[in-house]
């Protein structure tokens, strides 16, 4: 029968796509599995992780079972190694086609968000970007607007579906929009890396995972773009997302950069955490960009975030919110960031953070 | 050769923004700006002309008011403007406005050589997903996230980022790409521009100019054709003020320190 993205009810079970590099599952992979557990689960429906790759490891492919996956379809051709639009795509749509999954999550990483809307585009659906919040159940929707809108909640009408609720930032972080896409299927979502979290390693369901091996219908000839070269940056790339502690600088440090973002690196090493920054240092060239926090940047939600001379733009704010712990350091006391912080201290940051640095090493060594 | 190059007009999110009593962004009450992304595939485009002297058509969907941006485009060295405007276009999310967008770019026509070039995405909405949808209606190959672009002949190699680095990239025209703002850095208007700009031609298609296009259909367009809608809109609360200390000297920092380790943070 052709395939009809219309006919809503053929559609059923929820896929993540599993998006590797060099033969290593991406993290981002994980997050989407844990969180596409829970929406199965509450659908009644079958959790299923799609990987695309050449060779990659079986026990890679076992483990994704272990956070969530019910069945793993590997797609494995030596055309598929690395990510080309042309092949991904392809390979996707015609699984899409015949499976029919009601749901597709993919992580938006420069890969996923080149490939999503591709894929969608030709199922002829509806795709959301960067989406921070999923659910399907009404009542827990309900929930998660009761802690993070100010939607009076107990005396709004909410339609009672089952669709998926695809909650993201808009405007720059100003607006939160939930999105739904009632009449086609897939679903389909790019979700943030680094905001949904990764579930414990579940051996026993990993063992009773099925995979299946996906007979690919692929030819060099499907493939427009060459791949040249694939370079990887020399330099060891600061791991935000997974950090416990995340000390960021602002424009704060723009009397003398190099002593603020060295102050800042004392107070990080002292914590056991890693250097942040706001985009304005970025910009400026002080930083690189993969320091960068806020809604350009990365989402972190440490137990402990540092802001050093941020005032708390908006877009920062997106990315580090959710922060347990937040302690602002700021010379103006009307700065936003106090908004959001646990604990404030409104003073020149040069003077503040080596005291800051020294308290924190005498109160550990003190333990 | 031609260069067909998408732009948006977007509210200036860096400034002052406004959100109605309904928790919808007030546009109308904000400043309009070419979105960042847009003017950087604005420039590369310009920068191939300066190469090639090969022709550089912009096009803008949006309200007539999107006219003025088109204008400023010309004034910056782009040969020739479309404005795709209409009641019928209007809600649309990011399908049909690739429905819409890929309709008026074979009516301005794509040949051979051609290349189309797109911000990578815009800052009201940041979905990056017109682009590659443009693309696919089009059945042309697409390259996104660009920050280097190299045109020989028909050959089109780029330089495509990746989180932890990047990719080099060949393709063949007819292709579309889409740039990221780190690409260049845009040029200003020139006074001469400014001279010229209301001769160049900028044509509006509408509704009628479009339908007989297979892509157009009640049933893909607008906000009717769209397959997703908006089923919430929300803001986020206001953090609850946490605690504010007292002064800014040593003092302060350890008794900081020592509610952080009362409370087991450190």
């Amino acid at each position: 029968m052709a395939f009809d993205s219309k006919d809503t009810a053929a559609f059923k079970g929820v896929w993540v796509f599993c998006e590797q590099r060099e033969g290593q599952i991406m993290s981002t992979s994980y997050q989407l599995l844990s969180e596409g557990r829970k929406l199965a689960n509450d659908l009644g429906v079958e959790l299923c992780g799609v990987v695309l790759g050449s060779g990659v490891k079986e026990e890679y492919i076992k483990a994704l079972g272990g956070y969530g996956a019910d069945r793993v379809y590997n797609c494995d051709h030596p055309l598929l190694k690395d990510y080309t639009t042309d092949a991904y795509t392809k390979v996707i749509c015609d699984l899409v086609e015949d499976k029919k999954p009601e749901i597709f999550l993919i992580g938006a990483t420069n890969i996923g968000r080149d490939l999503g809307p591709r894929c969608a585009a030709r199922l002829h659906t509806g795709l959301t970007a960067d989406c921070t919040h999923l659910d399907v159940d009404v009542a827990k929707y309900k929930e998660f607007l009761k802690t993070t809108s100010t939607i009076d909640v107990d005396n709004t009408v909410f339609e009672e579906n089952t669709n998926l609720k695809m909650t993201r930032p808009a405007f720059g972080g100003h607006l939160m929009a939930t999105i739904i896409c009632p009449r086609f299927r897939p679903q389909m979502s790019t979700v943030r890396p680094g905001v949904m979290q990764t579930q414990e390693f579940d051996q026993a369901h990993a063992d009773k995972t099925v995979i299946e091996q996906v007979d690919v219908k692929l030819e060099a000839g499907d493939i427009n773009v060459e791949i040249v070269e694939i370079v990887k940056a020399a330099k060891q790339m600061v791991d935000l997302i997974g950090a416990d502690v995340v000390v960021s600088v602002g424009r704060g440090i723009s009397k003398d950069p190099e002593k603020g973002i060295a102050l800042a690196q004392e107070l990080a090493n002292a914590l056991g955490g890693v250097l942040g920054s706001s985009r304005a240092c970025v910009d400026a060239g002080w930083i690189t960009a993969d320091h960068q926090v806020g809604q350009t940047g990365k989402t972190v939600h440490p137990r402990i975030y540092v802001a050093l001379g941020i005032s708390g733009a908006i877009q920062h704010k997106a990315g580090m919110q959710d922060s347990e712990c937040i302690i602002a350091v700021n010379k103006n006391a009307d700065a936003p960031i106090f908004e959001v912080a646990s604990y404030g201290i409104v003073g020149d940051l040069y003077k503040v953070t080596p005291m800051l640095t020294e308290a924190i090493k005498a109160a550990m060594a003190a333990k | 050769m031609k260069l067909i190059v998408c732009v948006k007009q977007v509210p200036d999110t860096s400034g002052v923004v406004a959100v109605k009593e309904d928790g919808t962004m007030d546009r109308a009450a904000m400043d309009t700006i070419t979105n960042h992304d847009d003017l950087a595939a604005v420039e590369a485009a310009l920068q191939i002309k300066d190469a090639t002297g090969c022709k550089v058509v912009v096009i803008s969907m949006g309200p007539p008011p999107a006219e003025g941006m088109l204008r400023e485009l010309l004034a910056r060295g782009a040969d020739e403007a479309v404005l795709v405007s209409a009641r019928e276009f209007g809600g649309s999310d990011t399908y049909a406005t690739s429905q819409i967008l890929a309709a008026a770019i074979k009516k301005v026509g794509v040949e051979d050589d051609d290349v189309i070039l797109c911000g990578r995405q815009a800052i009201d909405g940041d979905t990056a997903q017109v682009g590659p949808q443009i693309a696919e209606k089009l059945h042309v190959p697409q390259i996104s996230y660009a920050a280097d672009i190299k045109v020989e002949g028909k050959s089109v190699t780029v330089k495509r980022l990746l989180e932890d680095g990047y990719m080099t990239l060949k393709v063949q025209t007819p292709c579309l790409i889409t740039c990221v703002k780190e690409l260049n850095n845009p040029r200003y208007m020139s006074v001469g521009g400014i001279m010229e700009c209301y001769q160049k031609p900028l044509e509006v298609y509408n509704y009628e100019t479009l339908k007989d296009d297979p892509l157009i259909d009640v049933d893909t367009i607008g906000l009717k054709g769209s397959p997703t809608n908006v089923y919430k809109s929300f803001s986020p609360p206001v953090k609850g003020a946490g605690m504010m200390m007292e002064g800014a000297d040593k003092a302060t920092v350890e008794q900081l320190v020592s509610i952080l380790n009362d409370k087991h943070i450190i």
